[in-house]
């Protein structure tokens, strides 16, 4: 029987949960001297459990980098609360954060803006250590080498320069600054996007390999619906600020009962049918 | 006359001149600093009229060197080491300057990947169509603005009367692309070439601005060449595709038959990977990745420059020179699993 061995699992932990998350924006228009207010997202609510990747997709525009901004506290939400661990860290002040920052990592989207062009990859691994006061200098060295092997880059490379190395292998050193700290959340903005198909395929499987030997939390934004559907458990679709569809990916994407869902399936089966005319040996 | 070279190897050929002839061409970059780059190694591609031809490959393949070698546009750090280009009989290579700049525009024109930076912010964009058939066509002003807005009409602009005094910034991402698709073909040119053209739209504008530039290609019989990085948007675009790898052309054929049976190792992994069934929701399966990395291009080696991350590598892969070859009637492959 299932039920059997579901009950010898430990109970699985919430990591994060957001409710009734808001943000908005001023926009000042330079023309007529008067600001506007814009919603980015509203009344947003999620929860990802330890070992399990939560994917938020939308079109751009959608809300789903405000929130993952407000989820690794780089904004302050209007409202709501978020939980990380079963603390709410929602209106925490940067001092209170400190402590908590290391739970919580980000890889963004263009990994050479997010590296200081004048360190070496051992540099870029050990600056959240450092910052953090984690470690004498040695022991930093030896980790940041423990994490290049953990990603796929050979430790010899520990004293080249960031921008000596390929978008895909930047990716991978972005990945592992985000390990440093051996964070609980690992927020994904756009992660793949810019990256060629075979340099995709191969963050995306060290994704799923990390996510077994860390039991690592995941926040993954994108617009491609196909590549996240495969390896996240749950999907939330965003439109206008707003989650208007959200559960188990399979179910997402099978029932698709919100408009905005449905063009992303549809998109994505445009690009199958071109294949399939073609009779492609997949 | 055109040396035809490796391209004797098509025995049933249809007897149609080619429209541009690219024949064994190299390019290095800082050919004279301590680190030159080989972007192109020896790369053989035939342009036939009026037809749709893309070229797959990822970032470092040389597809864009390739792009730019077709208008004889590269960086003045790039060297042309051997081959030639042919277009309608000229050789490319060989032209001053002065006669390249009557080329450009009016007979091979470029449809540039990011037309947010291609477009003048500060000029309506109408007048930036005008401008590509000032410098080309003898016409009068008022003759020219009826040709401007005709073109609009072409690429889909419902009220071009009302586009033309836009300026970019008032225009969407979509119609900011119609523009430059617009200036494009503006000189009827036999050649255009799209270098990601779509690559930054998203799917469903990517499938309008596909189905645009098909249109016009078969309307006016103008060749296109299709640069992109995804075999997803050449698959139901193109007529034949070239896949590069590591400044070589490695496969190319009829579009269908490379979808099909891919022969190259690198092509087959590509297909694989371009495979994105939403079945697989929710299944957390690892992608069936190539691993490694693309050569850097800085040493350039004997053998197959794909060999150490080919799942079916031999020992001839790394130890002799490759040879292209046939093995099918029109797709040929450089691969030595097909004899060498």
């Amino acid at each position: 029987m299932e039920t059997d061995a579901n009950a010898m699992k430990p109970p699985v932990q919430s990591v994060l949960r957001v409710s009734g998350l808001s943000k908005s924006y001023r926009r000042k228009s330079a023309v007529w001297r008067r600001s506007d207010v814009v919603v980015a997202v509203s009344e947003v609510e999620f929860e990802i459990f330890a070992g399990q990747m939560l994917a938020l997709v939308g079109s751009s525009g959608s809300g789903k980098s405000t929130v993952a901004r407000c989820v690794t506290r780089l904004e302050k939400p209007d409202a709501g609360k978020i939980w990380l661990e079963g603390n709410d860290i929602a209106q925490l002040n940067s001092r209170e954060l400190r402590f908590l920052r290391p739970k919580i990592q980000m890889v963004f989207q263009d990994a050479a803006t997010s590296m200081n062009p004048r360190f070496t990859a051992a540099e870029v691994i050990e600056e959240p250590l450092r910052i953090q006061n984690q470690g004498a200098k040695s022991a930093r060295r030896a980790r940041a080498k423990e994490l290049m092997h953990e990603v796929g880059l050979s430790p010899q490379w520990a004293d080249r320069y960031a921008m000596d190395f390929s978008g895909g292998q930047r990716q991978r050193l972005a990945i592992a600054r985000a390990l440093a700290l051996k964070p609980t959340l690992l927020v994904l903005d756009e992660a793949f996007s810019g990256l060629d198909l075979s340099t995709e395929a191969q963050i995306a499987n060290l994704l799923i390999d990390l996510q077994t030997t860390h039991s690592l939390a995941y926040l993954l934004i994108s617009h491609d619906l196909a590549l996240v559907a495969r390896l996240a458990d749950t999907i939330a679709v965003m439109a206008h600020g707003k989650i208007v569809e959200h559960g188990p990916a399979a179910q997402v994407i099978a029932s698709a009962s919100h408009s905005e869902t449905r063009a992303l399936v549809e998109s994505t089966r445009a690009a199958q049918v071109n294949l399939a005319a073609m009779g492609a040996a997949l | 006359m055109v040396n035809w070279g490796r391209y004797m190897n098509f025995p049933a050929q249809p007897a149609t001149e080619a429209l541009a002839l690219v024949h064994d061409l190299s390019v290095t970059y800082a050919p004279d600093s301590d680190q030159p780059v080989r972007a192109l190694d020896h790369a053989s591609l035939e342009i036939r009229p009026g037809e749709l031809l893309g070229i797959l490959g990822e970032s470092g393949s040389g597809k864009s060197t390739l792009a730019a070698a077709l208008l004889k546009l590269l960086p003045s750090d790039a060297r042309y080491d051997s081959g030639t280009i042919h277009f309608r009989g000229r050789d490319l290579l060989a032209l001053p300057e002065s006669a390249l700049r009557r080329i450009r525009g009016a007979e091979i024109a470029l449809i540039p990947q990011d037309p947010a930076l291609a477009l003048n912010p500060v000029i309506r964009v109408g007048d930036q169509i005008a401008e590509v058939l000032r410098a080309h066509v003898r016409m009068t002003r008022r003759d020219r603005r009826a040709r401007v807005e005709e073109l609009l009409a072409e690429v889909g602009f419902g009220h071009p009367r009302t586009i033309y005094p836009a300026y970019p910034h008032q225009l969407s991402g979509g119609q900011r692309q119609r523009v430059v698709i617009a200036q494009a073909v503006a000189c009827r040119p036999h050649l255009v070439i799209a270098d990601e053209a779509t690559s930054k739209l998203d799917a469903s504008l990517q499938a309008e601005i596909i189905a645009l530039m098909r249109q016009i290609s078969q309307r006016h019989g103008m060749a296109f060449v299709v640069i992109s990085h995804d075999p997803t948007v050449l698959a139901g675009f193109v007529d034949r595709l070239a896949v590069m790898y590591a400044g070589r052309i490695v496969e190319e054929g009829r579009t269908e038959d490379i979808f099909r049976r891919p022969l190259h190792p690198y092509t087959q992994a590509l297909v694989r990977l371009s495979a994105r069934y939403l079945s697989n929701a929710g299944t957390r399966t690892r992608f069936p990745a190539i691993d490694g990395e693309p050569p850097t291009l800085t040493t350039v080696g004997i053998g197959c420059p794909f060999a150490p991350r080919c799942p079916e590598k031999m020992q001839e892969c790394t130890d002799q020179e490759l040879e292209e070859t046939t093995p099918r009637h029109s797709q040929r492959v450089s691969c030595f699993k097909y004899g060498n």
